[in-house]
């Protein structure tokens, strides 16, 4: 499988102990044996899998461009399940970035992102979840995140086998009765429904649990908002301990979205600082504006800056107007300066409800309390997990959810409908679990009620 | 060997004439084929050598379904039954079955009657020793006296006659159910032609005499006071009744099980098949479910004209001074007689995933393989799939396209698909918690789903077919007048209707149909009031059904699209499974060896994992390009 060979720069570029080109594809050792001069006798192309082999890569001409490992992997016991070859060069960039030109000058296409791990589902190594755990973590932006798409990759199946667990008992009571009812008699429906109510909480555990880790693997959307000159810039830069937005003292020269990720307690955090909200004759100041304003509409969360020398004015009540009071939180900056023109009551009777930090951006106070308060707004809403600590992707939150729904409404119309259509729901929901996995559960019913019940006439 | 001679020649040959193989024979004669009957007992047609009694959950389906295509079962118990009841019946029109209590004799002697009376279709009393095969396509049949008949194709029905072995206690032989003799060198034929065999156990319980049972001590189960039957064309039933009898076992039966348990061959490790989980011996139950004080036991009728009784749930290879005991525990059998010892049987059966959907055997051209023979258990799934490879060994025989059922369409189809996916590792038994939509596959309309299907075979007499027309009609007339006649609020009589029986008044528009699925409104109340009218009772409660389930038949239907997503992705027969070489070892091998037709089919063999579905959805999308 898989007719072409694919190549690709797999250590980070840039400087580094050394650097690693992946290439994969049937006959890719064979292509490869084409440019690479073992150091010893014998070709690279008979050599056994899972072996190391010194040598150079060499040039058009025979020269040798760089002293490299090269390590051989045999399909199907490879990563991707093809045969797969990797270069280990040294670790400059001009090395690397020459091998890989070889590479592709042999008729290697480089990789698409995430390639090696489609190739790898493909051809059967990985499952489907797996595979989508494989792409967290390599999309993983934090540590925390890192982590939580690791549980999922290491099966986070147990959960899930819990809960089928519990609807292939409910469903083994049910069709036990059905199929033997002089042996087993009625549902024990007060069981039932106990049953049921656990497996339902258990859904919503996992379902909120997955809904607090999105945070952790997707991030959150922060913008930073006020008049200008209140120190958004500083801000940004203070969280991002680096100099990227353009810091001034003229007012309104930070004129457009200005962007960066940080991590902020595990929780990776794309910030924005947006020009500066005013009535302006200047055009392209005012393409600043209309474009801040469509990005606070979309930030999870907003961080409104006011300046404790300037007092509050109409002018910031019209840009706090534009902020949901949900998800805001008021950063009054320069509190180190003598001059207050704002004062505790004011903010309080203004800012009912919300969130209110003082801090001196330049002086880096105030910045604990702030990355403290995002974390929270990030998670709000999320339930606490519970030291759940999993990933749940769209595609198996979408099968948990229609999951819960079919047993919901088997509890709704439990004894109301016969218990052949209620079986209907209890089947469809241990059916959808089943998408997650991807296990067909008919064989261990029929076990369960030969388990269970004394059957048999 | 003695001399062999030519004795004649025949399209099909059947060899068994159980249920299987009298559904097989009838199907091929009927459909045109000539055909012969091989049995080594006349008097042994259609015997029930076990429970008196066809029907129940899942099986009664099949009663229906036989009989929708044209089968034999249903009229036949029809015409020998004593008892009818319907089971389930608070548990939803999916589960509901009917099960008959049968006269075994009578339900012989009905099926030798339409055997003999069926045109083209011979009867033979005879072992059949071997079958002949060349370049792996069945030509003949020799009999143990050296008769040799040609065929083009053969059907195999000898139930657990294949190497039977009778287990009571201390005390082996070699025998068929009923101590028939059993079939030695024909399992010897099989093994030499390439077939894997595998060795199964059942079991019966012992017999009784009516006349030393005191039944004051029972509680008596009578029939259902309704003209049921199975069949879609059978008169209503005239006879009176019989009852059976419910009892129990006590502490002092489980006492004398476990004080005899050394004596008992499940431990003794004399009986090597493997038994059922359905269908336990007694001593098992004992053993398993210690905690239970007691078991339910039946005693049943075996016919008008014999006063024999079943003991259902006492099914026994203990030996059999120990079986007397036992019965003498039971409350109203203090005294009784036991007119036929208890016995396990062993018998080999041919694997069944050696045969095809079709039932015909994937090495073997034109041998077919039907019911117990094929490792299951049960008269009704024997019947079934004696059906199934008539039909489709009359098929084969014309050059037709093969008849296989999904399973969506018919718990036959579900059975078939189960025998020839799964490797089962006891006897098969039907069960409604195998199909995975059974508020489709309802007893009530297994004529709707599957009587064109037989007439388009040409199994559907006309008589069968102008029933059905007409059902079909009244109920297609009957459902569009109920949903196109609406009602609002102005009609004062409907309103004062509606406010005599509590129900909520009308705010919209409202189509009978919709008052229908109110839980408190029924057919037979819209006919009262003068809304409706029908008389035919299977197309009112028809009606009822689909209207009342509709939401839920709908989800079914729904569930089948998807279902059937993967159904529709056909896998080419001569697909080269050991090209594909991602395919985890186990997967491969059993690909190979199972050649499933579909992707979906392949989904259910164990061992083939859902990424090794992928990798074959991915390998067939390249190959396609």
């Amino acid at each position: 499988m898989g007719e072409d060979l694919i190549a690709a720069l797999s250590t980070p570029p840039g400087e580094g102990g050394i650097g690693i080109i992946r290439t994969s594809g049937s006959g890719v050792i064979e292509r490869i044996s084409q440019i690479f001069s073992p150091a010893k006798s014998g070709r690279l192309a008979d050599k056994n899998g899972f072996t190391l082999t010194l040598g150079w890569i060499t040039d058009k001409d025979g020269s040798k461009i760089d002293k490299v490992l090269i390590g051989i992997m045999r399909g199907p016991h490879s990563y991707t399940g093809e045969d797969v070859v990797e270069i280990n060069c040294h670790g400059g960039s001009m090395p690397v970035r020459r091998c890989l030109q070889r590479c592709l000058d042999l008729g290697l296409r480089l990789a698409e992102p995430g390639e090696f791990t489609k190739r790898a589902f493909l051809n059967g190594r990985l499952d489907l979840s797996q595979a989508e755990a494989v792409i967290d973590v390599i999309r993983a932006k934090t540590d925390r995140g890192l982590h939580l798409a690791m549980q999922q990759l290491e099966g986070k199946s147990q959960f899930i086998e819990e809960i089928e667990d519990g609807l292939l008992h409910v469903n083994a009571m049910v069709d036990a009765s059905l199929d033997f009812p002089e042996e087993v008699g009625d549902l024990d429906y007060d069981e039932t429904r106990t049953n049921l109510v656990v497996i339902l909480n258990r859904l919503d555990k996992l379902l909120a649990a997955g809904r607090r880790n999105e945070v952790f693997r997707d991030g959150v959307e922060v913008v930073i908002c006020g008049k200008p000159n209140v120190g958004k810039s500083s801000l940004l830069n203070a969280l991002l301990r680096q100099e990227k937005a353009i810091v001034t003292d003229t007012p309104g020269t930070t004129r457009d979205v200005v962007e960066d990720y940080i991590n902020i307690r595990g929780i990776p955090v794309k910030i924005m600082d947006t020009a500066g909200i005013r009535v302006t004759e200047d055009f392209v100041e005012k393409m600043g504006v209309q474009k801040s304003r469509e990005v606070m509409e979309k930030a999870d969360l907003l961080i409104f800056m006011l300046d404790i020398a300037e007092g509050i004015d109409q002018e910031d009540m019209d840009i706090y107007n534009l902020v949901d009071p949900e998800r805001v939180i008021v950063l009054v900056n320069k509190d180190d300066l003598e001059k207050k023109r704002i004062s505790p009551l004011q903010l309080e009777r203004l800012f009912a409800g919300v969130k209110v930090i003082r801090a001196s951006i330049i002086n880096e106070v105030g910045l604990e309390e702030l990355e403290q308060a995002i974390e929270e707004k990030a998670l709000s809403g999320a339930v606490p997990s519970d030291g759940l600590d999993i990933m749940v992707n769209l595609r198996q939150k979408d099968a948990l959810e229609r999951s819960r729904e079919q047993v919901w409404h088997a509890c709704q119309t439990m004894q109301q409908v016969p218990l052949d259509c209620f079986a209907i729901d209890i089947w469809g929901a241990l059916e959808t679990l089943g998408e997650i996995n991807g296990k067909s559960l008919k064989e261990d019913v029929i076990n369960r009620i030969f388990h269970e019940f004394c059957i048999g006439k | 060997m003695n001399l062999i001679f030519e004795a004649g020649k025949y399209e099909i040959i059947v060899i068994g004439a159980g249920h299987a193989g009298c559904e097989a024979a009838l199907a091929a004669a009927r459909m045109g084929c000539p055909t012969l009957l091989v049995t080594m007992s006349v008097e042994n047609i259609a015997l029930m050598p076990c429970n008196p009694s066809v029907g129940g959950p899942a099986k009664a389906q099949l009663v229906r379904e036989i009989d929708a295509l044209g089968g034999e079962m249903g009229v036949n118990i029809d015409k020998s039954s004593i008892q009818m009841r319907m089971i389930n019946t608070g548990k939803g029109p999916a589960v509901q079955a009917l099960r008959a209590q049968a006269d075994k004799h009578e339900y012989g002697r009905e099926m030798i009657k339409t055997i003999l009376g069926q045109p083209g279709l011979d009867l033979l009393m005879a072992e059949v020793v071997d079958i002949e095969a060349e370049e792996e396509r069945v030509k003949a049949v020799v009999t143990r006296t050296g008769a040799r008949y040609k065929c083009r194709a053969i059907v195999l029905t000898t139930g657990t006659y294949l190497k039977g072995r009778i287990i009571a206690g201390e005390v082996i032989f070699d025998g068929g159910p009923g101590n028939q003799f059993p079939s030695v060198r024909l399992s010897d034929s099989l093994r030499g032609m390439g077939i894997k065999l595998g060795r199964f156990k059942t079991g019966t319980p012992p017999r009784i005499d009516r006349k030393t049972i005191d039944f004051s001590r029972m509680e008596e189960q009578p029939g259902d006071d309704k003209p049921w039957r199975f069949s879609f064309i059978s008169p209503p039933p005239q006879r009176q009744q019989l009852s059976c009898w419910l009892t129990h076992s006590t502490s002092e039966t489980h006492r004398i099980v476990m004080e005899n348990i050394e004596r008992a061959p499940m431990f003794t490790g004399v009986i090597e098949g493997i038994g059922t989980r359905y269908c336990p011996s007694f001593e098992d139950k004992v053993v398993r479910f210690s905690h239970k004080p007691s078991h339910q036991l039946f005693v049943e009728p075996e016919g008008r004209d014999t006063d024999e009784m079943y003991v259902q749930g006492l099914n026994t290879s203990l030996p059999e001074d120990v079986q007397i005991r036992v019965l003498r525990s039971i409350p109203g059998l203090e005294h009784v007689h036991m007119i036929r010892t208890g016995y396990a049987i062993e018998y080999d059966y041919v694997i069944p995933t050696q045969a095809r959907p079709t039932l015909e055997n994937k090495v073997i051209a034109g041998l077919f393989t039907a019911g117990q023979i094929n490792g299951t258990s049960g008269y009704e799934e024997a019947a079934a799939q004696g059906l199934i490879a008539g039909i489709n060994a009359a098929l084969t025989v014309q050059d037709r396209a093969p008849f296989m059922l999904k399973r969506s369409e018919a718990y036959i189809g579900v059975m078939i698909d189960d025998l020839v996916t799964k490797q089962g590792n006891e006897p098969y038994r039907v069960l409604t918690s195998r199909a995975e939509y059974r508020l489709l596959l309802r007893q009530d309309n297994a004529d709707l789903r599957l009587t064109e299907m037989g007439r388009a075979i040409g199994l559907v007499d006309d008589y069968r077919w102008g029933i059905f027309k007409e059902k079909k009609t009244l109920l297609e007339k009957g459902t569009h007048y109920l949903q196109s006649t609406t009602f609002t609020s102005a009609d004062k009589e409907m309103d004062c209707y509606l406010a005599s029986i509590a129900s909520a008044p009308l705010r919209d528009r409202t189509s009978l149909w919709e008052l229908l699925r109110r839980p408190e409104i029924r057919v037979k109340d819209l006919i009262d009031c003068g809304w409706f009218n029908a008389e035919d009772e299977n197309v009112i409660s028809q009606i009822q059904i689909q209207c009342k389930y509709e939401g839920y038949i709908k989800k079914q239907r729904d569930q089948v699209l998807r279902f059937e997503k993967l159904e529709s992705k056909q896998i080419p027969e001569d697909f080269d499974y050991g090209r594909v070489y991602s395919l985890s070892n186990e997967a491969s091998q059993k690909l190979k060896e199972i050649r499933p037709l579909s992707i979906g089919h392949a989904s259910r063999i164990a061992g083939v994992t859902p990424s090794d579905i992928n990798i074959l959805l991915i390998y067939m999308q390249k190959r396609r390009k």
